[in-house]
């Protein structure tokens, strides 16, 4: 369990040693996880190792075979699947598949559009897009709900590089600017290590947790990614540290360009309260 | 003017059409187009419990269509056979009891071919009144379902995290199936229900922007396959509800020419 106290900031979603059981085994196993507003917390881990699992338990579409849930009442939730087919005999274009479970004001609709890059694309049909361009329409329709919790299976697949890192950044402005709190799983702990505040490792079970830093150095994390993975980090913080620079945040450095991603302990208060317990589980 | 027999059939049959063209859309955006045949089989099944235990013949078939469907989710759940080996044998062993039933009560006499194939040309009255108010019954729930069940159709875990209960959609959805396999028996039969479902769903698909547009489409192109096989039913003397499924097989083909086939994308994932 996380040691942060939660009494505070409003715990959006709470998961107590959780497990999901099918044909007599259990894809995961004591799963803790907490997700209050204002937090993002990543899932990682390698396939298989049950992070969708985890996540569809976290929103009920999965009920867990042992352990407890508890969601906050009334709880609004924006979700974007790891995988969604829509049939061709189904017209449906990327306005209409905003509109999916909720109404929207069209000043809504073209705000989360805009926000996802894909404006130009409102009219088209979505089989008629691309795996990257479905992807941006799909976290756009979650974003429009102003939800109180996001929750992103991969959110970014498909996407190209530069896209997938000016994703993330709105992903965090989301949560900076409505507050909410954000579930995500994710492959590539690098690009979004920036702006998470709690990583969780799975596979199978809680192989450790705590900031990105933390979780990187970890020996759990170093066995289960290899070495390499390490490595990579410090190739990838230099160049984040210059996507960094458009973001607000760093921008009162008047552009200067610092060392690391130490900047970071002045401002948001949330990564200090984020868990610090590693190797909890 | 209803006196007349063929005023009668049209008025029922454009009736029927409207009401099961949005349902027809829901059958073929969620490949359903044989679930929805066996539970068209079981109305067979349906009509001789009616008959036994000498029960509404409307109801008899809706309780039976929609025990059918519930069965079918209940045997998926077990997960030993494949839906589509499910299907075969719900489908066709629904239709054998209910043949094998029929051909016991001898006591009865049963236009068999009349529920087979319908028999569009002797609707009463009565039966118009149902068509219309029972129609509008299902086309009311559908307008409330509306949300929930496309929701579902497109991504079920979207619909049931963000809190539209696929589940409960799904199974109204299958009890509104029910209730249309029941008013249609009578007017095309079990063997040609699904047909009109899904012919009309499948011709609107290239007129349509929206889910809803193809709806209504779909309404229109079944009135239309109504009109067209009645009048050409009454013209060549052929039996009238094939008659009506011939001109949506019409209709269905024409709309194939509006562009190549080739040209249409199939479905895409991420």
């Amino acid at each position: 369990m996380l040691q942060a106290p939660a009494q505070d900031t409003a715990t959006l979603v709470e998961m107590h040693n959780v497990g999901i059981r099918r044909d007599g085994r259990w894809l995961v196993r004591g799963v803790d996880l907490s997700v209050r507003r204002g937090e993002i917390v990543t899932l990682i881990g390698p396939n298989g190792s049950g992070k969708s699992t985890t996540v569809k338990t976290a929103l009920g579409v999965l009920k867990p075979d042992e352990g407890e849930v508890r969601r906050t009442p009334g709880l609004k939730v924006g979700y974007v699947p790891q995988k969604v087919t829509v049939d061709w005999t189904l017209p449906l274009s990327v306005e209409r598949l905003m509109r999916l479970t909720g109404h929207l004001g069209r000043a809504d609709v073209d705000t989360a559009l805009e926000a996802a890059g894909i404006a130009h694309l409102a009219g088209a049909e979505v089989q008629k897009l691309s795996g990257g361009e479905f992807q941006r329409a799909l976290l756009a329709r979650a974003l429009a709900r102003k939800p109180d919790l996001l929750v992103l299976d991969e959110p970014v697949q498909g996407v190209d590089f530069s896209g997938e890192i000016a994703l993330y950044q709105l992903i965090s402005d989301i949560r900076d600017r409505t507050g909410c709190g954000i579930l995500l799983i994710s492959h590539d702990l690098h690009v979004v290590m920036a702006e998470t505040d709690t990583v969780i490792c799975l596979n199978g079970h809680v192989c450790c947790r705590g900031t990105p830093e933390n979780v990187l150095r970890s020996p759990e994390y170093v066995r289960l990614f290899g070495a390499r993975a390490g490595e990579t980090l410090a190739i990838y913080r230099h160049h984040h540290d210059h996507t960094h620079l458009a973001d607000g945040r760093v921008r009162r450095a008047d552009g200067t360009i610092t060392d690391g991603c130490d900047g970071h302990g002045d401002t948001p208060a949330h990564e200090k309260a984020a868990g610090e317990k590693h190797g909890a589980g | 003017m209803l006196d007349d027999f063929f005023t009668r059939a049209l008025v029922a049959g454009v009736g029927l059409a409207l009401t099961v063209g949005p349902l027809g859309c829901f059958v073929v955006w969620r490949r359903m187009a044989y679930f929805g045949d066996t539970m068209a089989h079981s109305a067979l099944l349906g009509v001789a419990l009616a008959f036994l235990f000498e029960i509404n013949l409307m109801a008899g078939v809706f309780i039976v269509a929609a025990l059918a469907s519930i069965a079918l989710l209940f045997l998926q759940r077990q997960g030993t056979l494949s839906t589509d080996a499910l299907l075969g044998i719900l489908s066709h062993s629904t239709l054998a009891l209910g043949l094998v039933m029929v051909a016991f009560m001898s006591w009865i006499r049963i236009d068999l071919m009349g529920f087979l194939f319908g028999d569009i040309l002797a609707v009463s009255r009565a039966d118009i009144a149902v068509i219309y108010g029972g129609g509008a019954l299902v086309l009311v729930v559908l307008a409330w379902l509306w949300r929930p069940l496309l929701a579902a159709t497109v991504n079920t875990e979207i619909a049931e995290a963000e809190g539209l209960r696929p589940e409960r959609a799904r199974f109204i959805f299958m009890l509104l199936m029910a209730a249309v396999i029941a008013i249609a028996m009578k007017i095309v039969g079990i063997l040609l229900i699904t047909s009109l479902l899904i012919i009309p769903a499948a011709a609107a698909r290239r007129f349509a922007g929206t889910p809803e547009t193809m709806a209504v489409a779909a309404s229109f192109a079944g009135a239309l396959a109504v009109v067209g096989g009645l009048s050409a039913s009454l013209r060549f003397d052929t039996p009238s509800g094939p008659s009506i499924v011939v001109a949506a097989l019409v209709l269905f083909l024409f709309s194939l020419a509006k562009l190549p086939y080739g040209a249409r994308e199939t479905g895409q994932s991420s």
